[in-house]
């Protein structure tokens, strides 16, 4: 029993520097395997939507007839799902969240088929 | 019997479900009698999300990131769970180092949310500087989460046959030493919570539920162990428990500093699992391929969550998606147990005792 | 360790002999731990489960549409969350219940919305 049994560690805090960082003027630094956001290596993509299908928030929409992968950042969980089972490997996970802002952001991004199209052409 | 003079002396006070102390959606009906209470009528459903639902259209392997997200503070609990009822269902045995590594990342969550609800018990008493001394702490345990799991609340590392992440030597090394930190840190930030008398007018003797009422309630957890009951999961047979010589604590008088008690000493348990799991650790693989027919069967599971027992039933009818996924969250359980403890306590003491469960109605409406 | 979680034991058992069933448990010294329910071909079925000494025991019943159960929150009160869950969620009456909420345990946008559609759900 006793009184005061905090005040040694206030005393201690009150002399130290604050526990906390000066965030944004001290930027944040980021972990070595901190989910941040999904990117994604487009000249890689074969549009075949395996991660759209499987994403368990429906944040991905990969169309086949207009060649783009669209994401809503605001639905992505970042669980990294789509990152494992993607079969060419094209996504990966980036440190940095996603900046924070008024309204929903969903980017859309283009998939270039110039590869498709010459072995169309061939045949 | 009452007569009908004495009714006017009872008021009926709504208690939530927002509170500033109690940042989760519970509503309780208190009717007061001279500022004691006399009864409690708890009522839920301002959020239920019907998750369990949603098992019936997700593919089994994603349906861990949606349990995952049933709660922020057990998120590794219930992922755990839900892994270990399905490959139970299909019968998949995971590798020693992935067990190793849930049980040290299972460990890891028990200390952050036991150093969570301590810190919310120190501001529902009003003692704030405690409460930021003990959240301070909890930041370093945080901070391995996001180093090992790459995510400080929802760590999507539990799979279907495994883990989805290893965890090397130097972050091994780096986890062992925070923990020592963390113990030397904790061991100050006890004394005050065990031993000032602030804080002991506060918790001694407030909220008491004797062993017949814990049994007869069917109370979970520290609520359970704090009344005398022997009573833990993490002696049924799963992760690595057994081998690290784990004994359950309990606590005897029930009331609510014994209940903060059992989680203190369940805090120290948990550092020095975690400190030996990091020494133990054998080498091997992290996951195996889930190969075979698809789940059929039910299987029930349960598990020793930080906040109590918590079950999981799957059914499966040989498709990707299961035909029922049912989650019971140790509050759910604790409820009963609260109503009794409120009965003929001050108006003044009821947010610290609804803390002492450790609520997350989140969890009970998944 | 003391016992072994991959161990199940289920029992099917008649609507009838619930009660009794459940009174069992409770003189035997069985903590309740959960009811849960579940849509099967022809009605809808409840599992109890029931634990000692972290021996887990389940009995299952089935519901057929427009059938009854009685209620278990005389032998075990806590029970009174998981019928009233049952009750809104997949419409299943419980008779005698110590704690009724009559239908507003959850606020729920539209009646009994796990039912499946073969028994009369949505």
């Amino acid at each position: 029993m006793g009184n005061f049994k905090i005040s040694g560690l206030i005393l201690r805090s009150l002399f130290r520097r604050p526990a906390t960082s000066g965030y944004p003027a001290v930027p944040k630094e980021w972990g070595e395997r901190t989910r941040g956001r999904i990117e994604i290596d487009a000249p890689e993509c074969i549009l075949c939507g395996t991660c759209a299908r499987k994403c368990p928030t429906e944040a991905l929409v990969v169309s086949k007839a207009e060649a783009t992968w669209e994401i809503d950042r605001m639905r992505c969980v970042q669980c990294g799902h789509c990152v494992e089972i993607c079969p060419k490997k094209c996504l990966r996970m980036a440190k940095e969240y996603t900046a924070p802002g008024y309204e929903g952001r969903t980017d859309l991004i283009e998939i270039p088929v110039a590869k498709k199209k010459t072995s169309d052409d061939g045949i | 019997m009452r007569g009908v003079n004495d009714l006017g002396k009872r008021t009926v006070i709504p208690f939530g479900p927002q509170h500033p102390i109690l940042p989760e959606p519970v509503h309780l009906d208190l009717v007061i009698e001279d500022e004691k209470v006399i009864e409690a009528i708890p009522s839920i459903g301002f959020i239920h999300r019907g998750l369990e639902k949603l098992a019936e259209v997700r593919e089994y392997p994603e349906m861990v990131y949606v349990i995952e997200r049933i709660c922020g503070i057990c998120s590794f609990g219930h992922g755990l769970g839900y892994v270990t009822a399905v490959e139970g269902l299909m019968g998949v045995e995971v590798p020693e180092r992935a067990d190793y590594l849930r049980t040290m990342w299972h460990e890891m969550s028990r200390i952050h949310s036991h150093m969570l609800w301590l810190g919310l018990t120190a501001d529902s008493f009003g003692f704030e500087s405690l409460f930021m001394h003990t959240w301070k702490v909890r930041e370093r345990i945080m901070n391995m989460f996001d180093l090992t799991t790459g995510g400080r609340v929802i760590h999507s590392v539990c799979k279907v046959g495994g883990v989805r992440k290893d965890v090397g030597g130097e972050m091994l090394e780096r986890i062992a030493s925070e923990v020592r930190d963390i113990r030397k840190e904790t061991k100050e930030l006890t004394k005050v919570f065990l031993n000032d008398t602030s804080v002991k007018n506060r918790l001694c003797g407030v909220g008491i539920l004797s062993e017949d009422d814990a049994r007869d309630l069917c109370a979970v957890g520290p609520v359970a162990r704090a009344s005398g009951i022997n009573q833990d999961l993490r002696l049924n047979g799963m992760c690595k428990y057994g081998e690290l010589g784990f004994e359950p604590v309990t606590g005897k008088s029930g009331d609510c500093y014994a209940r903060c008690k059992v989680r203190i000493l369940e805090l120290g348990q948990s550092l020095d699992m975690v400190e030996k799991i990091t020494s133990v650790l054998p080498d091997g693989p992290v996951e195996v391929p889930v190969k075979g027919p698809l789940p059929t069967g039910e299987f029930m599971m349960r598990l020793e969550q930080p906040r109590g027992e918590a079950f999981y039933y799957v059914k499966g009818n040989g498709t990707k998606h299961l035909e029922r996924m049912r989650v019971r969250t140790p509050t759910n359980m604790n409820l009963p147990s609260m109503v009794r403890m409120l009965q003929g306590c001050d108006l003044a003491d009821v947010p610290v005792i609804i803390l002492t469960i450790d609520p997350c109605i989140s969890c009970t409406e998944r | 360790m003391r016992c072994n979680y991959r161990v199940q034991n289920f029992e099917e058992i008649e609507t009838g002999d619930l009660i009794g069933r459940v009174r069992e448990f409770k003189t035997e010294g069985y903590r309740m731990c959960q009811i849960c329910a579940s849509n099967v071909e022809g009605g809808t079925e409840v599992l109890y489960s029931f634990d000692k000494d972290l021996e887990l025991f389940n009995i299952r019943v089935t519901v057929r549409p427009g059938e009854k159960l009685e209620s278990i929150t005389g032998a075990y009160w806590p029970a009174f969350i998981y019928e009233n869950e049952t009750h809104d969620l997949f419409g299943i009456e419980f008779t005698d219940s110590r704690l009724d909420y009559g239908g507003k345990f959850f606020r729920l946008s539209k009646p009994t919305p796990w039912l499946s559609k073969d028994e009369g759900g949505e």
